[in-house]
């Protein structure tokens, strides 16, 4: 799991006087999904425009897999599978068609099982502008696929999903995962990079300003656990102490709800209260700051790394 | 199935299933072959001399300057040349497949006519069938990297419509396939220097019908084959798979230098 996949080293890109891109360093181990995260405009898409060779970089060094993409795109092109943000097909080529016409150029045989696993069997004779939009971020994958890369760079792949499409989209990146690929995902879906990733890096304005994995993300911030507890008697709401580590607290419907820098004492001291007072607990809710608060306290400058 | 195999297949496919491809393909070139067959023949019999070669030409201008052109700058605007280079597809798969599609639609085109001018419409038969058939083949040339070419600078579909009927229109008016060459007073038979149909149309009057021609036939056919390599090269290298990557490795202007063997031919004086 040590090895780098991707290493990204002081790269730089600028579009005329835009610097798009401010000096960058991370590398993607084997077998990571590694979120690329941050607003519009941050950085995401050229990074990965450049590692997958369509931009030029104007400084540093971007390796995937000890290739450079810019001189080497031809063994680039069947160790990296790509589902690009903007990108098409063209409207009268079917789903058949598109199969066997990236499968040629990879050399590999047509992958129609995929079809099946993405639910596009039924669409082969379709032609591509008659699919609706999640049918055709399922067939990118599909061909990015097809080949059996070993990095996968996948920017926004759920964007305009289904709630069914995403869940599946998800198991196959898991799958994939296990099989040993290495997967770039390029998200603004928050609770996505939460589930999905082991590791990620915020963009922000060109610069990443964190990197760790999700978890590790939402314990730095200043990001209080909340703590929800409702009993049959309700005898917290009227309880005028203070529980230990407890900054904040108020009541929403039927819970009491507690802010707490340190959740283990306080519910504790919680569970303590109710017994003393013969009070029975109903429920009990224990959650962590999530990644979204931590990026949204991060981009909206809550916090400098 | 090779990766040169599939893609043509596609390509070829696509110029039947989409209606617009199948409208400059076929539907305009045989209609206006129909109509210059029983209307124009019969209004002026001399048209029977010039029916056949011209509406071959009409054929190919039809395809490659209006057909071919509108996809390659379509396919661009859409992003599928991004996953095109992201999947291996090199550049000149994507000019040269739907350059040799269109090319082999408008072949089809021109053999319907080619077999259906002479019985039908009493047109004039070439002495040379060959050099008919050979003078065809270059012109096809000519005119699909024309179309490539004019496809590669286009920025938009709108400038498309611009630089093709810069070229169709001055070639069906003064490139002699409505009205022979010799017949043109002498400025205007300059600017028809500038045309490729001309140079077509010449070739195929002095090598496969025998007749006296205003342009030497052999340095039609070396204008022609020039222009057709120069447009060919020039596509290749100003090729950009990225409407939003504006990066080129030169100028769309570079484009102008295809017209480098007419001006030449003009200025050395064979243009008579």
């Amino acid at each position: 799991m040590s090895e780098s996949v991707i290493a990204i080293q002081e790269f730089t890109k600028r579009y005329d006087d835009f610097i798009a891109v401010d000096n960058i360093s991370f590398s993607v181990k084997k077998g990571e999904i590694f979120g690329l995260l941050g607003p519009n405009g941050a950085g995401k898409t050229t990074t990965l425009e450049c590692l997958e060779g369509l931009r030029q970089p104007d400084g540093g060094e971007l390796m995937v897999m000890g290739i450079d993409p810019q001189r080497e795109p031809a063994k680039l092109r069947n160790i990296i599978g790509v589902q690009l943000q903007t990108s098409g097909l063209p409207d009268s080529m079917t789903v058949d068609e598109a199969m066997r016409f990236f499968s040629a150029y990879h050399q590999v045989n047509p992958r129609f099982d995929l079809l099946d696993r993405m639910g596009l069997i039924e669409k082969r004779a379709t032609q591509y502008h008659q699919l609706s939009t999640g049918q055709k971020r399922r067939l990118a994958l599909s061909l990015a696929i097809t080949y059996d890369p070993p990095v996968l760079i996948l920017d926004e792949p759920t964007a305009g999903l289904d709630v069914a499409s995403r869940t599946e989209l998800h198991e196959i990146m898991q799958e994939l995962r296990e099989a040993g690929t290495t997967i770039i995902l390029a998200t603004h879906d928050m609770a996505e990079a939460e589930k999905m990733t082991d590791r990620v890096a915020i963009l922000l304005q060109g610069k990443i300003v964190e990197t760790g994995s999700p978890r590790d993300l939402t314990t730095r911030g200043s990001g209080l656990t909340k703590v929800s507890v409702r009993s049959e008697g309700s005898q917290l709401h009227g309880y005028a102490g203070q529980f230990p580590a407890v900054s904040q607290q108020n009541i929403r419907e039927d819970y009491m709800v507690y802010f707490t820098e340190d959740p283990g004492p306080t519910v504790s001291a919680v569970l303590d209260f109710l017994n003393a007072n013969g009070d029975k607990l109903i429920d009990l809710r224990v959650e962590r700051p999530t990644l979204e608060e931590r990026f949204l306290e991060i981009t909206s400058g809550g916090e400098e790394s | 199935m090779t990766a040169f195999t599939t893609h043509f297949l596609f390509e070829f496919k696509s110029g039947l299933r989409n209606s617009a491809a199948m409208l400059v393909n076929y539907l305009l070139p045989l209609g206006f072959y129909a109509a210059m067959g029983f209307i124009m023949v019969e209004i002026n019999p001399t048209f029977r001399e010039l029916l056949l070669p011209s509406m071959v030409v009409f054929a190919f201008m039809s395809s490659t300057i209006l057909g071919l052109p509108n996809p390659l700058v379509e396919y661009r605007e859409a992003g599928i040349y991004r996953s095109y280079k992201v999947n291996g597809v090199p550049a000149i798969s994507i000019l040269a497949i739907p350059g040799i599609s269109t090319v082999i639609h408008a072949l089809i085109v021109s053999t319907i006519i080619m077999l259906t001018a002479v019985p039908l419409f009493d047109a004039a038969a070439p002495e040379n069938w060959l050099a008919f058939i050979g003078v065809s083949l270059l012109t096809a040339f000519a005119f699909g990297t024309l179309g490539m070419l004019i496809g590669v600078i286009s920025a938009s579909a709108r400038s498309v419509v611009l630089w093709s009927q810069l070229i169709y229109l001055p070639s069906i008016l003064l490139g002699g396939m409505m009205i022979p060459i010799a017949l043109m007073p002498e400025t205007v038979q300059k600017i028809s220097g500038l045309i490729p149909s001309s140079y077509a149309m010449q070739a195929y009057f002095g090598l496969a019908f025998g007749q006296e021609t205003v342009i030497v036939p052999w340095l039609a056919v070396a204008v022609l084959a020039v222009s057709g390599i120069l447009a060919l090269l020039l596509a290749i290298y100003l090729f950009n798979w990225d409407s939003n990557n504006q990066t080129r490795r030169a100028s769309p202007l570079l484009a102008l230098l295809v017209f480098i063997p007419y001006i030449t031919a003009i200025l050395l004086g064979f243009v008579l």
